[in-house]
């Protein structure tokens, strides 16, 4: 159910006004609104429109940027009261750049628009070894890996992510997602990973379905 | 011959009009993107230090540092191109690292269109500045009258077009162009990021002519090259 208040989250979202978003949360939490109501038909509502806007070419990769930031911020917010009212979130992801390799735009890309989708993310940043991804997955009982490279002399470094899960025994609960520049869907095959996206957006969906075969 | 060059900003200024129309795949701009890539250029000015160095090889010298680590393509542009060449140089270009280092940090301050704004703008710009060392190399080869006036100079870079990365290595151990501080990391990652290097080719415009039917191409999705090549028709600017 929605009302003027949380109609006007979505709205503020689309605009990626993140004063406005912030703002009108703050009032929803104020006035006792559900954290899930909040979540559902208030941000992911407004995000959801701005993914189909997206796809039909009526807004930008820096209009989804804008808006994801604005969802990042109310969250902020909202986190805490979710947690409170044992409300799950979309799933957690842990994100880097390979060893060796220190692109990051793509991930974060990936990485702001997974939070725009209502995933919490953990980014580990630019040349990460192998074993710190298994470990951060772990630790932070994400079910999601996302690597990046922008090499083609360090895209092999995603193997070796694959098999220190492997050697932990974490690779049918933990599932791997590359991309970058010269990576494609054979290489992803190639080295067993589960998923390969070729933008930002298409990562998204390739983890919004691994999380739930995952969950 | 080495030469270090520095640029202004008008030598390798993105037209943010043409980088809006990219963005958009020829919808009408919005107004907001404008303004957003409009600041991000103001931004950009604002820390960009333009720099290159071109350092003039013989044919058979670069054939040497081509061939690097033997992992080139089994046959590729360069292949047929080098042998029709009138003056080749290796080149590396920066346009510094605080530009470089600034997206990151725009994405760490929760600032992620700017930061998407500002990279698509340093890229574009660090290509363009490939293009201006080209034009000094072919001003500098014209004055000396070691090429003709039709001639053309076309840059190549390690990582592309079957030249494969490993290229670098030797590439950068002939050029040193730490003096303009770009450094390579075991990876054969330039620093800063936003960084370019390769060869200078200078030719009459038949010269860099070549079929894109290699193996490697049916992977390629920028084609590039045909630009490239129909660039050599038209006036240096
Ligand atoms: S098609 Fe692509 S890979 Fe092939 S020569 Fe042209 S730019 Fe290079």
């Amino acid at each position: 159910m929605t009302t003027p208040l949380l109609d006007g989250i979505s709205s503020a979202l689309q605009r990626g006004d993140r004063d406005a978003v912030v703002a009108l949360t703050r009032e929803a939490i104020d006035a006792a609104t559900p954290a899930s109501s909040l979540l559902n038909q208030g941000l992911l509502a407004g995000m959801r429109v701005v993914g189909a806007k997206f796809r039909d070419y009526e807004m930008f990769l820096p209009d989804v940027l804008l808006a994801a930031r604005a969802m990042t911020a109310a969250m902020e917010l909202l986190r805490p009261l979710l947690v409170a009212d044992g409300v799950p979130l979309a799933g957690r992801v842990v994100l880097g750049t390979v060893k060796g390799d220190l692109h990051d735009i793509g991930k974060n890309l990936v990485g702001i628009m997974l939070q725009g989708a209502g995933f919490d993310t953990v980014d580990l940043g630019v040349d990460v070894d192998p074993d710190a991804f298994a470990e951060a997955a772990v630790t932070h009982g994400a079910t999601v890996i996302g690597m990046s490279a922008l090499l083609t002399t360090t895209m092999i470094g995603m193997k070796d992510v694959i098999r220190a899960l492997e050697h932990r025994g974490l690779r049918d609960r933990i599932r791997t997602v590359v991309g970058g520049a010269p990576v494609s869907q054979a290489f992803a095959v190639e080295i067993g990973a589960d998923g390969y996206a070729a933008d930002a957006p298409g990562a998204v969906a390739l983890v919004r379905a691994l999380a739930r075969v995952s969950s | 011959m080495r030469h270090v060059y520095e640029f202004t900003a008008g030598e390798s200024t993105p037209d943010v009009e043409k980088l809006l129309a990219r963005e958009v795949g020829g919808a009408p701009v919005p107004d907001r993107l404008r303004h957003l890539f409009q600041q991000a250029l103001a931004h950009f000015e604002s820390l960009a230090t333009r720099a290159a160095i071109v350092a003039e090889t013989s044919a058979d010298a670069f054939v040497q540092i081509y061939r690097g680590e033997g992992l080139n393509a089994p046959s590729a542009p360069l292949d047929v191109i080098i042998p029709r060449a009138q003056r080749l140089a290796l080149f590396a270009a920066t346009v510094g690292d605080a530009a470089s280092a600034e997206i990151g940090i725009l994405f760490g301050r929760g600032e992620p269109a700017a930061g998407y704004a500002l990279d698509i703008i340093a890229s574009e710009a660090t290509n363009m500045l490939a293009d201006a060392a080209a034009l000094r190399f072919l001003r500098l080869q014209q004055a000396r009258r070691a090429v003709g006036e039709d001639a053309r100079v076309l840059p190549y870079s390690p990582g592309y077009c079957g030249w494969h990365v490993s290229g670098q290595r030797s590439l950068f151990e002939a050029l040193q162009p730490g003096a303009i501080g770009i450094t390579l990391s075991h990876s054969f990652l330039m620093r800063p990021l936003k960084s370019v290097s390769g060869v200078l080719v200078a030719g009459p415009p038949p010269a860099h002519r070549f079929k894109p039917t290699y193996d490697f191409c049916e992977d390629c999705t920028t084609h590039e090259c045909r630009g490239r090549m129909a660039s050599v028709l038209r006036a240096p600017r």
